[in-house]
């Protein structure tokens, strides 16, 4: 869809930060044209087919009302209409936001595991693989293990809690605590991710720079605070953007954890469960369609906000 | 990246499909003919191949392939492969999914089949012919039955005292004896008041004279007093401290609360007794009566699944002689054997009652006298998903029953007015 263009454009910048925007080769003669043409085209044609055909469709779909076995009548816009009064999407856009930002916090956590693993310790390849874990791991079953965890009468936290002395929630189907207690384990999914690619953003920072700053005179701190924070923008940019994309997206995570019945389901929908609810629950596919387009217009303006305000904080060296 | 695998995958998936498709449609060469047969249940697989063998060796010129998806993706799967105009001959079909696929000509009606081959329907539960018919036509053939009853735990009863529940039980009873059993330092309750319509809420409602939806599914019953009574049954025994709360019991399901002894008293359908019955550590402490009586009446919910055919199908003929065949006594004495589900076929349950001999089973069969179907209408999903958001506050105690009750009428009224407008 959408978000894949900026996907692309952000990875394919990634690897190589140094080099500026500018640099950019522009195509010249026919003849190379035509080369260029044929090695994107099996992209551009998969791109087509399963990526724009169905966006268009989907936006057509958004002005019907879809029978459950097909058959559409046009309806106008009175999908969005609805959507405007529709108290459950305010609800679901309020929870998807602050999800959003809960998970955006892992960031700062994925930097410092990321430099922690960047010393020379004995067994670091274990400690990766066991940040990179839980990106390995089936969605499913990482929701499933938590919502054990986190169970209010049996959950193994609650026990610790316990042990102490504290009577703990039942965290998933508390509304005060079910978002945060989702959003934690989106944290702890994408923590792997992030560090692999803070890792690789921090082996690209070349020695001579640290070695420039201690000979100034620069401790540890100021080295990580002055040296490789900046130099380390362009991954942190890439990374939110990503960050931003999936987690407005979130739905796996609340579909097996948060129970259908649970009072913490309120509290946790989010914009892509109301598309689930209204389009596969109740057969509203066109206003399920119109929920996944105002869905899409969200995600595009967030990510092109974040690329006009990289200007101000991301350093390409 | 990941995503271009998965994109390069996909149409992989499609062209094998499609080439699968191709390979399969149509009869052979010799005549024969190859039809599908859509499940959900894999507990049920082994025994849907018994009965499909014995129809091939009855009809050798035609072939039957059982399509087995998980209850997860049945529905999602069926509704859009019928959309597609791809699905199974022959399907699955169950009550609350039924007229939205009668209605809109998913699949077709038997009446004229039946009537051609003199088909006697009369041997089903009237309560399943009921359930089945749309515009007063026949579309499935009944499958199975199900119906509730109360499971308690013998073990506890005898700690505290109090007598084992049976069929002379009323609410009163239940109540007295729920709170007796209740032992909050041992985190014991006597009973698990969960808000799930079909095991618990629907039956008491129309025990206490009052319905969900109307027969013709034009008008919502949560405003009928008798209906509220039904619901005031299970919020009591919460506020009461009778039952564990509702968020306990999302958090971990009543079925599992009542299989390691932390709740006395449970009512659960009879297609639990296999569960049961498989489970060394409580299966010798439990036993099973019929739904005590209400008010105003008997009453337990009955649901089955029925076997239905698909209006586009190429093969409509040789997919009735299947159906036809899976609705008969034969095959219904054979389902019966494998101690899975009731089967629907009157006299055939025997079977089943004796598959589980430590349980009473019979309470199950007795109740079919006083069953009422579950309620659904032409889209029962659009009203079940209020029914669960509103009653989900009344269960916790955050919205009142009275406003509860009065905002889930109005939700349930609006959704039908809109399925029938349709």
């Amino acid at each position: 869809m959408g978000h894949l263009a900026t996907q692309r454009e952000v990875s394919g910048r990634h690897p190589a930060p140094r080099r500026g925007t500018q640099a950019r080769r522009r195509p010249r003669g026919n003849g190379q044209t035509w080369w260029a043409w044929l090695f994107i085209g099996p992209t551009v044609a998969g791109l087509a087919v399963f990526y724009a055909w169905p966006a268009i469709r989907t936006l057509y779909f958004s002005f019907t009302e879809w029978g459950p076995f097909g058959g559409s009548t046009w309806v106008g816009g009175a999908n969005y209409v609805k959507l405007a009064t529709d108290p459950d999407l305010l609800r679901a856009l309020g929870n998807t936001f602050v999800y959003t930002a809960v998970v955006l916090l892992g960031i700062p956590i994925a930097i410092v595991v990321a430099a922690l693993l960047n010393q020379n310790i004995r067994g670091v390849g274990v400690y990766r693989t066991l940040y990179f874990l839980p990106v390995v791991t089936m969605p499913a079953a990482i929701a499933l293990v938590w919502r054990m965890l986190y169970n209010g009468d049996y959950g193994i936290i609650n026990y610790f809690l316990g042990l102490i002395g504290v009577h703990g929630a039942s965290w998933l189907n508390d509304p005060r605590t079910a978002l945060l207690a989702v959003a934690v384990v989106g944290i702890w999914a994408s923590i792997g991710y992030n560090v692999v690619i803070f890792t690789a953003g921090l082996k690209s920072i070349p020695a001579e720079i640290y070695d420039a700053a201690s000979i100034d005179g620069a401790g540890r701190i100021r080295q990580f605070r002055h040296v490789t924070l900046p130099l380390l923008t362009p991954s942190i940019f890439f990374v939110s953007v990503l960050t931003v994309i999936t987690t407005f997206q979130v739905f796996d995570l609340i579909y097996i954890m948060v129970p259908k019945s649970s009072p913490g389901l309120p509290a946790t929908r989010s914009i892509v469960y109301l598309f689930y609810e209204a389009g596969f629950v109740e057969n509203q596919r066109g206003y399920a369609a119109a929920v996944a387009f105002v869905l899409l217009a969200i995600i595009l303006v967030l990510t092109v906000i974040q690329f006009r305000l990289q200007r101000r904080w991301v350093h390409y060296e | 990246m990941r995503r271009k695998w998965l994109t390069a995958l996909l149409s992989v998936v499609v062209l094998a499909g499609v080439a699968g498709v191709a390979g399969c449609s149509g009869g052979g060469s010799d005549g024969a003919v190859s039809l599908s047969l859509g499940i959900w249940d894999k507990a049920q697989q082994p025994a849907t191949q018994k009965l499909v063998d014995a129809f091939e060796k009855q009809h050798p010129k035609i072939h039957v392939k059982i399509q087995l998806t998980p209850w997860e993706q049945y529905w999602t799967k069926l509704q859009t492969a019928a959309t597609g105009g791809s699905a199974p001959d022959a399907f699955w079909m169950n009550g609350p999914n039924f007229q939205l696929y009668a209605g809109n000509g998913v699949i077709a009606p038997l009446d004229k089949r039946i009537a051609d081959d003199g088909l006697d329907t009369s041997v089903y539960p009237k309560a399943l012919t009921d359930l089945y018919s749309y515009d007063a036509k026949p579309y499935a053939l009944p499958k199975d039955f199900d119906t509730i009853g109360l499971w308690y735990n013998k073990e506890l009863f005898d700690k505290a005292g109090v007598d084992y529940p049976d069929s002379s039980w009323t609410w009163k009873d239940v109540q007295a004896a729920a709170a007796k059993l209740t032992d909050p330092k041992k985190g014991v309750f006597g009973i698990a008041a969960p808000e799930i319509g079909q095991q618990n809420f629907y039956n008491t409602i129309f025990q206490a004279g009052g319905y969900v939806v109307s027969p013709d599914g034009r008008k919502s019953g949560f405003a009928d007093p008798a209906t509220i009574d039904g619901l005031k049954f299970w919020v009591d025994l919460i506020k009461s401290g009778s039952s564990p709360s509702y968020q306990q019991m999302v958090d971990t399901a009543p079925a599992d609360l009542f299989q390691t002894g932390k709740v006395a008293m449970h009512y659960d359908g009879s297609w639990m007794a296999a569960t049961f019955d498989k489970n060394t550590a409580v299966r010798d402490k439990i036993g099973v009566t019929v739904l005590p009586k209400g008010p105003k009446a008997r009453a337990s919910v009955i649901h089955g699944v029925g076997y239905a055919m698909y209006a586009k199908g190429k093969h409509q003929n040789e997919t009735w002689q299947l159906i036809k065949f899976l609705g008969s006594e034969r095959a219904a004495t054979m389902l019966a054997s494998s101690g899975t589900v009731i089967p629907a076929y009157q006299n055939t349950q025997q079977a089943w009652v004796d598959s589980m001999p430590r349980f009473h089973l019979k309470a199950f069969i007795d109740e079919l006298a006083y069953a009422v179907p579950l309620p659904v209408s032409r889209n029962t999903a659009a009203w079940n998903a209020d029914q669960d958001k509103v009653l989900g506050t009344v269960w916790t105690g955050k919205t009142s029953l009275a406003d509860g009750a009065r905002d889930l009428n109005d939700k349930v009224q609006a959704a039908l007015d809109k399925e029938n407008k349709d």
